[in-house]
């Protein structure tokens, strides 16, 4: 949602509280409340889920079900940096898997998870619609477009990969 | 002496290629040599190869254009107004002339992007002095059945990809008893790999949207509207709560919308990255913050939409054509497009190609047209192998098809779709059975899971292209594919999993060889 990096602060049934008081105002209240919970901590961390059930009215099942439905509401905290590289047809067509391989071999790690140092989470995404512009990524929030191996080795440098 | 406007856009594209960068640079320059400029980040030209794209105007109201620039470029063209040269007389490398004269904007027949690009995004003012509003003024004093009665005229066909006439919608929920809560929704969920139309319309013309999502709840007497918009748009995000504060100061929004006397309020709501929340029964039960499950019809959205109530449900294109309508009337609308296909169609050219971006034109242009003339080719220089148009639930199209006009009708007799107008090129060295598996793996990692043809079949379909990558059982293997195509596309609930097959099927088709079947035996099997 955000340009910047998610905040992270330390998860608290407080801050997830004011979070649900925030938006229970709201027709379907649940989406802002997970993506501001995401905002606040990173991720939707397991011990959320009651809390907001509670607050909401919605059984435990509920909530958990429409945290683990959408592919941006995680449930562990990502490593410092979160890389995305667009693999849909545009960004196909100009290469993005050698480049996903080649982000793969530097961060040692297949795409969808967190490098072992926990600075850099590499993660698919299916496009961000610079289609024109392809290949694409996103690195915390920020877009680049036209990618190629020297754009994006000097992402993972800044990722501190 | 008046500032000297300079343009460069805040659109995400050009963001992505260091439009900011380009404009802090542009600022710095403007400082350090003294010169008064006004800075506008106005929205994408849509000749996505020149961003970031720098527009100078010239005294007489002229655009002059450079580009691909970089921060660096900044500084010349400056220290050339510094020394009051016109913007017409820059002599730099990325001169590209007078930005309207360029042949692949001149080609366009600009209705529902005619701002686009022109004005400042988020102004008002700007907005109005260019034609805006004028849509909602004329709703405002007419009766709803009457609007009603104009957007069917026109023709437009719902622009999301279904082709769903969108006067049919709104009589639909107009003719549900009035009193009653109903919602307008726009589905801004462009998940489509080669689409970017609503991305640039929101971005660089929000007012256009918001005008006519408020035009059609005056139609139908809704009081309340949604945008649900994809998290991965922040950009889009930004521009549409900056125009709907603005509207609502102005008195656009809100309980007495444009001296109507008639309430309406309009909220934009975040998507959460699940492609098949642009269907628009799983849209609707996102919003109501659920699974994206989704749901069987009929009921219908009309009748039983958003929480219950009678909701038009509409793509971002097809409202957006609205205030054109309204304010230009029906016909004049109508008379562009050919066949059922009225109006214009936003295209939008990605992929491997040389001037890949957004290019509305009239129905009818053949989509060789599109890729070898206005889009000049493959960037890569190679030949174009293949066309994919409509998203990743579209078909892949070879040259020997490009005589086929962009035209809803058309592409359905060639087994392809238009969907939402993206048009994604390969060269030739694409592997059409590995784009058939990921047809099937898209599908199987997009998959609401309610309906066992595409939870299944997509997950089997992967497998199935995986053994004849691999050279096993080929023929039998392939049987089993077309099997699961044919199960897909008439059991699915929604277009996901039965368009599915579209892709799938288009590239062993036309491309049997990437398959390991020979081209010949598949021209017998056609007989």
């Amino acid at each position: 949602m955000s340009q910047h990096e998610p905040q992270r602060e330390p998860w608290s049934a407080e801050r997830t509280r004011a979070i649900v008081s925030d938006h229970k105002g709201l027709e379907g209240p649940l989406m802002p409340i997970l993506h501001a919970t995401m905002h606040a901590f990173g991720h939707v961390p397991e011990a959320a889920v009651p809390v907001i059930a509670e607050a909401l009215n919605l059984s435990r099942a509920e909530v958990h079900g429409v945290v683990t439905f959408y592919h941006d509401f995680r449930r562990k905290v990502p490593g410092k940096h979160v890389l995305k590289l667009c693999r849909a047809e545009a960004c196909q067509s100009m290469g993005c898997e050698k480049l996903v391989k080649r982000a793969e071999d530097r961060l040692g790690v297949a795409c969808g998870h967190t490098s072992a140092d926990g600075r850099v989470t590499l993660e698919p995404i299916y496009c961000l619609g610079l289609c024109a512009t392809a290949p694409s990524a996103m690195l915390d929030g920020k877009i680049i477009g036209r990618l190629t191996e020297k754009k994006l080795d000097a992402l993972l440098k800044e990722a501190g990969a | 002496m008046t500032a000297i406007r300079v343009f460069v856009p805040r659109d995400a594209a050009a963001v992505a290629c260091g439009a900011d960068d380009v404009a802090a640079a542009v600022l710095a320059a403007a400082k350090k040599h003294k010169v008064e400029i006004q800075l506008v980040r106005n929205g994408s030209r849509g000749m996505l190869w020149l961003e970031p794209l720098i527009e100078i105007e010239d005294a007489d109201g002229k655009r002059y254009g450079f580009g691909p620039a970089e921060p660096d470029d900044a500084d010349a063209l400056i220290k050339a107004l510094a020394a009051k040269t016109s913007a017409k007389d820059i002599k730099h490398k990325l001169a590209v002339g007078l930005v309207e004269d360029i042949p692949f904007f001149k080609k366009q027949t600009r209705l529902t992007f005619a701002r686009c690009g022109l004005t400042d995004p988020v102004s008002l003012a700007d907005y109005k002095a260019h034609g805006g509003y004028k849509g909602l003024e004329k709703a405002a004093a007419i009766k709803p059945i009457e609007i009603v009665d104009i957007v069917q005229k026109s023709g437009l066909r719902g622009r999301g990809g279904a082709g769903f006439p969108t006067g049919i919608k709104w009589k639909t929920v107009h003719d549900t008893p009035m009193g009653q809560q109903k919602y307008i929704v726009c589905n801004a969920d462009e998940g489509d790999s080669g689409t970017f139309a609503d991305r640039m319309i929101m971005e660089g013309d929000p007012f256009v949207l918001v005008e006519g999502m408020t035009i059609a709840g005056l139609a139908v007497g809704a009081t309340k509207g949604y945008i649900y918009l994809r998290s991965e748009y922040p950009h889009a995000e930004i521009a549409l709560n900056e125009a709907i504060q603005a509207a609502k100061k102005a008195g656009y929004l809100g309980a007495n919308v444009a001296g109507s006397k008639r309430a309406f309020d309009l909220e934009v709501r975040m998507g959460a990255g699940a492609y098949v929340c642009g269907e628009e029964t799983s849209l609707l039960e996102s919003l109501e913050g659920k699974r994206g499950l989704v749901r069987a019809k009929p009921p219908l959205p009309a009748h039983k939409g958003l929480f219950g109530q009678p909701t038009v449900i509409n793509n971002v294109l097809s409202l957006a054509a609205v205030p054109y309508i309204l304010s230009e009337g029906p016909q004049s609308y109508a008379d562009y497009g050919m066949g059922r296909s009225r109006g214009t169609m936003p295209i939008q050219l990605a992929g491997n190609l040389k001037h890949g971006g957004l290019f509305e034109v009239a129905f009818g242009i053949t989509l060789g047209e599109l890729v070898d003339v206005i889009g000049e080719g493959t960037h890569s220089g190679r030949p174009v192998k293949a066309v994919q148009v409509g998203g990743p639930l579209g078909a892949y199209f070879p040259r020997k098809l490009f005589d086929t006009p962009f035209d809803y009708e058309a592409f359905t007799a060639k087994d392809g779709l238009i969907g939402h107008g993206g048009v994604v090129v390969f060269d030739d060295t694409a592997e059409m059975a590995k784009m058939a598996r990921f047809a099937f793996d898209f599908c199987a990692i997009e998959s609401c899971g309610k309906c066992t043809p595409c939870r299944i079949g997509a997950v089997r379909g992967r497998e199935t292209v995986e053994k004849i990558l691999n050279g096993e059982n080929v023929e039998a293997n392939l049987a089993i594919m077309e099997d699961l195509c044919n199960t897909m596309k008439f059991g699915s609930l929604c277009a996901l999993g039965g368009f599915t097959p579209y892709p799938v099927m288009s590239a062993l088709t036309h491309f049997p060889q990437d398959f390991g079947r020979p081209a010949k035996k598949f021209a017998e099997a056609a007989e």
